[in-house]
């Protein structure tokens, strides 16, 4: 019997007997561990033996523990399974039966490499199924809301401040340090020029217009991609694997109303107001870090911040941030929407939702800005 | 004799924050026993399984596995003790990125002194011992039934041919059929293998035609330990309620008669 910790390995030794044949007499623990990697060495050596099977009696009544790796060992020599001469333990027969009975395994399926047609069809695939449900998307999220306007006792509100809440006021934070410092940033690096060029007061109108008209949106808006783009991406992921949206289909409420809209909602209020914050706070980084280099004093670049930049551009910054909103929340639930149930994809789908919003965030902000290149700039 | 027992607890207990789920347990399993753990639901039997096997600790008290105490043991040693041990998780825990034949061929390819070769006709084997065809080796745990999860799951337990078995609730989930063909099938590989085991379960012909040994969990502690054909004579209401009741009746009664 197998003993914990104390193994024996396989191994075996022949005899003659008295009718001239070769007995090949099995010893020790012909199981995983008591052959422990030896499989091969063991395989070639018996196979001698196998080969003139009319003259060799196979004895395994000495074996101490037979498992199935040790009878594939045995059943993988040409002549073993064949053979009759063989004799085991009562304990072991059925063992024996399986592997003398078993049908050989089907042949894996080998990939058929990369063809360049198939690879390009499959891409085409993909971008059709993918424009094809991101369409469907933004469908079903009009209709749904239609719905909802016309029918508003059973809009989710709770679900909506639970995502603001998420989205929005848990961002603080790291848009203000981003922020901040990309204030300080653009502040030291323009005063250098500005400095050499004899206006240093033109520091308010350089940092206000970049800030409050691109940059600020801009930085909300990546720092939202990431942050709740992957975390709205992977949580339908991982109901999708729970069978949570299933349990929820199955009670008859929509997904589009409970997970989707409130996305959406959330992030076309929470971003505009992240980024009236982010501006604020990369102005005041700017300030300080003008009044250290230009000295030039806080109260003044506050006061001169309301002529310096136009007012449309500050609500511009504020439309943008609604629109980045909008955008990324779509596309982070329709790569989650996409997640099947399995690990691999929840991972694929998340990093991909992360990527194709920042991608997508910074495609529409070009599209503004050819848009309103006319509008706006002094 | 100590080393004869593959696993030894000692007074544990266990809370979760207010919730105390085990009071001073005791408990031991002989080596080639099979031990039906048996309890109400949320009782603690998943709960007293993961502390035996190390992934959770108890909060107070001693588990020993292959006489090695779990409390002061380095990770070098339980990864090898481990390795000693298939578990059958409640929910089955396929890997769900695999296909099923890369599930079971996992455990065999980590354990890196199994020529790759032979991997492939043992996994298919195993999948044959726990009645899956070989089509269904190339499907994702997404896309099997519930009772094809569970055979899968006992298809990798079963891998390393362990000498010590974790099983949660096998038959659950299974046709009476298919159950009964895995009760055969484990008392055959018990025989030729004498491995340990110990069981979950609620199915009382599992414990009847399987378990050599019962342990019942009942109010916090383990309420009786024995034979499963001692245990009508035990006089704790829920040992009663489950052997004595119609359907203990049914299935026990025969036997005591
Ligand atoms: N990680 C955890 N944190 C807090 N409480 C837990 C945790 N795991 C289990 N519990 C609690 O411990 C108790 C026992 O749970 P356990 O899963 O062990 O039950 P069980 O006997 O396996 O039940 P079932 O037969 O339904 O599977 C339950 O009350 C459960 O709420
Ligand atoms: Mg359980």
């Amino acid at each position: 019997m197998a003993t914990a910790g104390h193994v024996e390995p396989a191994g075996y030794h022949t005899r003659r007997d008295e009718r001239g044949r070769t007995v090949v007499v099995l010893t020790g623990q012909w199981t995983l561990r008591g052959i422990d990697g030896n499989a091969d060495a063991l395989a070639s050596a018996l196979r001698e033996h196998a080969r003139d099977n009319d003259k060799v009696v196979w004895d395994c009544r000495e074996v101490r523990g037979l498992d199935n790796v040790g009878a594939l060992v045995l059943w993988r020599l040409q002549g073993f399974a064949q053979g009759h001469a063989i004799e085991v333990r009562p304990e072991h027969a059925a063992l024996c039966e399986r592997w003398a009975r078993r049908e050989p395994p089907p042949e894996g399926g080998r990939s058929p490499g990369v063809r360049p047609l198939a690879v390009l069809s499959s891409l085409g695939q993909g971008l059709r199924s993918h424009a094809l449900e991101f369409t469907t998307l933004i469908g079903c999220v009009v209709v749904d809301g239609g719905r909802l306007l016309r029918r508003p006792d059973q809009i989710p509100w709770k679900d909506i401040s639970a995502s603001i809440y998420e989205a929005g006021v848990r961002a603080l934070g790291i848009t203000a340090l981003v922020g901040a410092l990309v204030g300080i940033v653009m502040s030291y690096l323009s005063s250098l020029e500005l400095r050499n060029f004899g206006a240093p007061s033109y520091i308010v109108n350089v940092l206000g217009l970049s800030i409050m008209r691109e940059l600020g949106p801009l930085l909300a808006a990546i720092l939202v991609a990431g942050r709740s783009g992957s975390a709205m991406a992977a949580e339908l992921g991982v109901m999708r694997l729970t069978e949570e949206l299933d349990a929820l289909s199955a009670m008859g409420i929509s997904r589009i109303v409970r997970l989707v809209l409130p996305n959406i909602v959330a992030l076309a209020v929470a971003l505009p107001l992240l980024v009236v914050w982010t501006d604020a706070i990369a102005l005041f980084g700017g300030m300080v870090a003008a009044h250290i280099t230009l000295g030039i004093d806080i109260p003044e670049f506050v006061h001169a911040i309301p002529s310096a930049v136009p007012v449309v551009d500050f609500v511009l910054g504020i439309v943008k941030g609604a629109v980045f909103g909008v955008v990324i929340a779509l596309i982070a639930c329709h790569f989650g929407l996409r997640i099947k149930p399995n690990t691999r994809s929840l991972g694929v789908e998340t990093t991909n939702a992360v990527v194709t919003g920042i991608s997508a965030v910074i495609f529409v902000d070009a599209v503004f800005a050819i848009g309103f290149r006319g509008i706006g700039l002094p | 004799m100590t080393s004869d027992n593959i696993i030894e607890m000692e007074h544990v207990f266990t809370r979760f924050g207010r919730n105390v789920v085990h009071e001073d347990i005791t408990l031991s399993v002989a080596r080639g026993e099979i031990l039906g753990l048996v309890g109400g639901s949320g009782s603690g039997k998943t709960t007293l399984v993961r502390e035996m096997i190390g992934l959770d600790q108890p909060s107070a008290g001693r588990v020993r596995l292959f006489g090695e105490p779990l409390d002061k043991i380095e990770a070098e040693t339980l990864a090898t003790l481990r390795n000693r041990c298939g578990v059958l998780f409640q929910g089955g825990a396929l890997f769900s990125a695999f296909t099923v034949f890369e599930n079971v061929a996992f455990p065999l390819q980590e354990y890196r002194a199994i020529e790759p070769t032979l991997i492939r006709d043992l996994v298919y084997m195993k999948l044959a011992q726990v009645g899956l065809g070989p089509e269904v080796a190339a499907y994702l745990p997404a896309e099997l039934s519930g009772g094809m999860v569970k055979r899968a799951a006992l298809a990798r337990a079963l891998a390393l041919e362990p000498e010590l078995l974790f099983l949660d609730e096998p038959t659950s989930g299974l046709d009476p059929v298919a159950a009964q063909t895995f009760v055969h099938h484990l008392q055959d590989l018990h025989k030729e293998l004498q491995f340990t085991a110990v069981v979950i379960t609620h199915d009382l012909d599992l414990m009847r035609d399987l378990c050599t040994s019962l342990a019942i969990l009942a109010d916090r502690r383990i309420v009786a330990r024995g034979a499963p054909t001692e245990m009508a004579l035990n006089p704790h209401p829920f040992v009663q309620a489950m052997f004595l009741g119609e359907r203990g009746q049914r299935v026990f009664g025969a036997m005591a008669s």
